[in-house]
């Protein structure tokens, strides 16, 4: 967290792909740390494949604002064809961190110019819907991305998200669950890596 | 114990600790999530004995609580915007006849049109019904108050309706205080009721009263509100005794001592208003807030002493009393009549519109500087509604007015985000 700021948290995804579901998630994880959170849906339209955002704000102190967020210190986009659809990047400041959900370079998704004032190490995607269906044979990015969040904000252990996810799943969902957010820990870990790499060698 | 945790979750963790005998509910969101954990609680045998009963409608749900709580069982039912209305009959009932349900209220707009979002409408719509209502500021004052209003409404003979921000809180994951059942049971007796059907002691409830008595009955209910006024305050520090936090009480002020305006309003909204007042406070600004829990019975003294000393008052409130203005601000007014001081009104968040800290940073500064309306509305779109009173003058069949608004504003389906 940045010094004493509350840091908040908003997730675009699509009905069915968990988005309120890792919002709540990412609350638990940060409440297991000994912080304040408060996650809550957009609510309203959650209908399969419909635009979905989910909010999650962490804070050292008791949390009373209810205001959607509407400018985010990060971005965990679930689904990239809303990128097209959807302002996801709407109240966003350069300094804050952007999680996408695919197996193609920012570029490629045609999005370095609009992101050419942020950090590359704030910067990551992640094929999330590829290691959902890897560990747990169904396409759900959520709890993967919650294992990237972890790695490109710093902002949570990974092992608080497993907590997390044991706290809700069990068996072999929570098994799968947790390969999937440490697969997606890793690969961001060292995207991470290998941006501030490039940054210091520019 | 501290849990990260859905409102609706913990306020049915909070009721199942209550153990009430009869749980009767009709679904309709936002409340859904707190009958359905309730459901699962009883089939899981974990509240017993109680009995859980699927009704057809929301009158059915009231109608089998007033049974079950004439019958001596302690009963709960929850509900939200039309299915409060769909139940009116019944709930003036149950607190014509003094039977001490307590009812969830996730609050919610009425329609039409149609919204499932969050206001007051549904919960002020039975303000003179003879409940008594209590609206929570966060999902642990929630919890809060659903042990306070059974132990509240069976003292009285009295039903009591927990009213909460639907989805704001309902379904919103924050840190509650869970109480153990130890703590519940030392502060809530078991339901001594004051009238029962029992064929052991046969009496009948309900009689028809004709004018001879019917104005003494009323009046005791009233009677009994007034009684609660006293009452509230004190279960509130029974409360501290036991579970060692502040909750609840009839009304709550923040940094009010040397306020000059002050901003007066219910529910969840008080959070986002005290975040603002904080960031004025930094800034120079002598405003504070009054957060009022006990709507009804209404606490008018109370009221009139927390605004007494301040120069002037704004009422923020999540209802509309259609062709007046404010309807807390009818009773805010009416606390301080006669004091001379200056009060205006805004409307805000109808059918679930955002209220931002930005917009209330500028409201507050122009109820300060007396610029405002007596009544005003938030982040009015009035180039909209212009529109559409210009299409009313320009054609007589100017259609349906729901659609042009959508239609105008570019909407595909309701709740789109960007």
């Amino acid at each position: 967290m940045r010094g004493n700021e509350m840091f908040q948290v908003r997730i675009h995804g699509r009905g069915g792909q968990g988005v309120v579901t890792a919002a709540e998630m990412l609350s638990v994880a940060a409440f297991g740390e000994g912080h304040h959170a408060q996650a809550f849906p957009s609510f309203g339209s959650e209908r399969t494949g419909a635009p979905v955002v989910a909010f999650c704000r962490i804070d050292h102190k008791t949390i009373r604002l209810r205001e959607p967020i509407m400018e985010p210190d990060a971005l965990i986009i679930q689904d990239p064809t809303l990128l097209h659809q959807v302002n996801v990047f709407a109240g966003f400041r350069h300094d804050g961190y952007v999680l996408i959900n695919t197996g193609r370079t920012l570029a490629e998704l045609g999005l370095d110019e609009l992101l050419k004032d942020c950090r590359a190490d704030h910067l990551c995607t992640v094929p999330a819907t590829e290691i959902g269906l890897k560990h747990l044979g169904r396409p759900i990015p959520n709890i993967a991305l919650l294992g990237g969040f972890a790695a490109i904000t710093g902002l949570i252990k990974l092992e608080s998200v497993i907590a997390a996810i044991n706290g809700r799943f069990s068996g072999k969902v929570a098994e799968g669950n947790i390969a999937a957010a440490t697969e997606a820990y890793q690969t961001v870990m060292a995207e991470k890596q290998a941006a501030t790499e490039g940054a210091k060698n520019a | 114990m501290l849990k990260q945790i859905e409102g609706s979750q913990a306020v049915a963790q909070a009721v199942a600790l209550c153990r009430p005998e009869v749980i009767c509910a009709y679904p309709i969101s936002p409340q859904t999530h707190i009958v359905e954990a309730l459901g699962k609680t009883v089939k899981e045998g974990s509240l017993s004995p109680c009995e859980f009963i699927n009704v057809e409608s929301e009158f059915a749900a009231m109608s089998v609580a007033i049974g079950a709580s004439a019958a001596g069982a302690r009963a709960y039912t929850a509900t939200a915007s039309q299915g409060l209305l769909f139940m009116a009959e019944a709930v003036y009932n149950a607190s014509g006849l003094g039977l001490p349900i307590v009812m969830t209220v996730a609050n919610r707009a009425i329609g039409a049109p149609i919204n499932i979002w969050n206001d007051h409408s549904d919960a002020l719509s039975q303000r003179d019904s003879g409940w008594l209502q209590l609206f929570a500021e966060n999902n642990q004052e929630a919890v809060d108050l659903h042990i306070q209003a059974f132990r509240l409404g069976e003292e009285l003979s009295m039903p009591v309706m927990v009213c909460m921000d639907g989805f704001i809180l309902t379904h919103a994951f924050e840190r509650v205080d869970i109480p153990t059942q130890e703590q519940v049971d030392a502060y809530l007796p078991s339901f001594e009721p004051r009238q029962v059907l029992d064929p052991a002691e046969p009496v009948t409830i309900g009689a028809m009263v004709g004018p001879e008595a019917f104005m003494e009955v009323r009046y005791l209910a009233h009677a009994r509100q007034l009684q609660a006024l006293e009452r509230i305050p004190q279960l509130a520090t029974e409360f501290r005794d036991v579970f060692g936090r502040d909750s609840c009480g009839l009304a709550h002020t923040y940094c009010a001592d040397d306020a000059e305006t002050m901003i007066v309003a219910m529910g969840s909204v008080l959070g986002t208003i005290k975040d603002v007042v904080d960031e004025m406070r930094a800034d120079g600004h002598r405003i504070g807030v009054l957060g009022i829990t006990s709507y009804r019975p209404f606490p008018l003294a109370q009221v009139r002493a927390a605004l007494v000393h301040c120069k002037r008052f704004l009422v923020l409130e999540k209802s509309l009393a259609v062709g007046l203005g404010g309807i807390l601000a009818t009773d805010v007014r009416m606390a301080v009549s006669g004091s001379g001081l200056r009060g205006f009104t805004a409307i805000a968040g109808l059918g679930g519109r955002p209220i931002t800290k930005a917009s209330l940073h500028q409201l507050f500064r122009q109820a300060e500087q007396e610029t405002l309306e007596p009544v005003s509305f938030l982040d009015l779109d009035r180039d909209a509604v212009n529109k559409q009173l210009e299409r009313e003058r320009q054609t007589r069949r100017s259609g349906p007015i729901a659609e042009n608004m959508l239609h105008d504003k570019g909407i595909v389906s309701a709740g789109q985000f960007g």
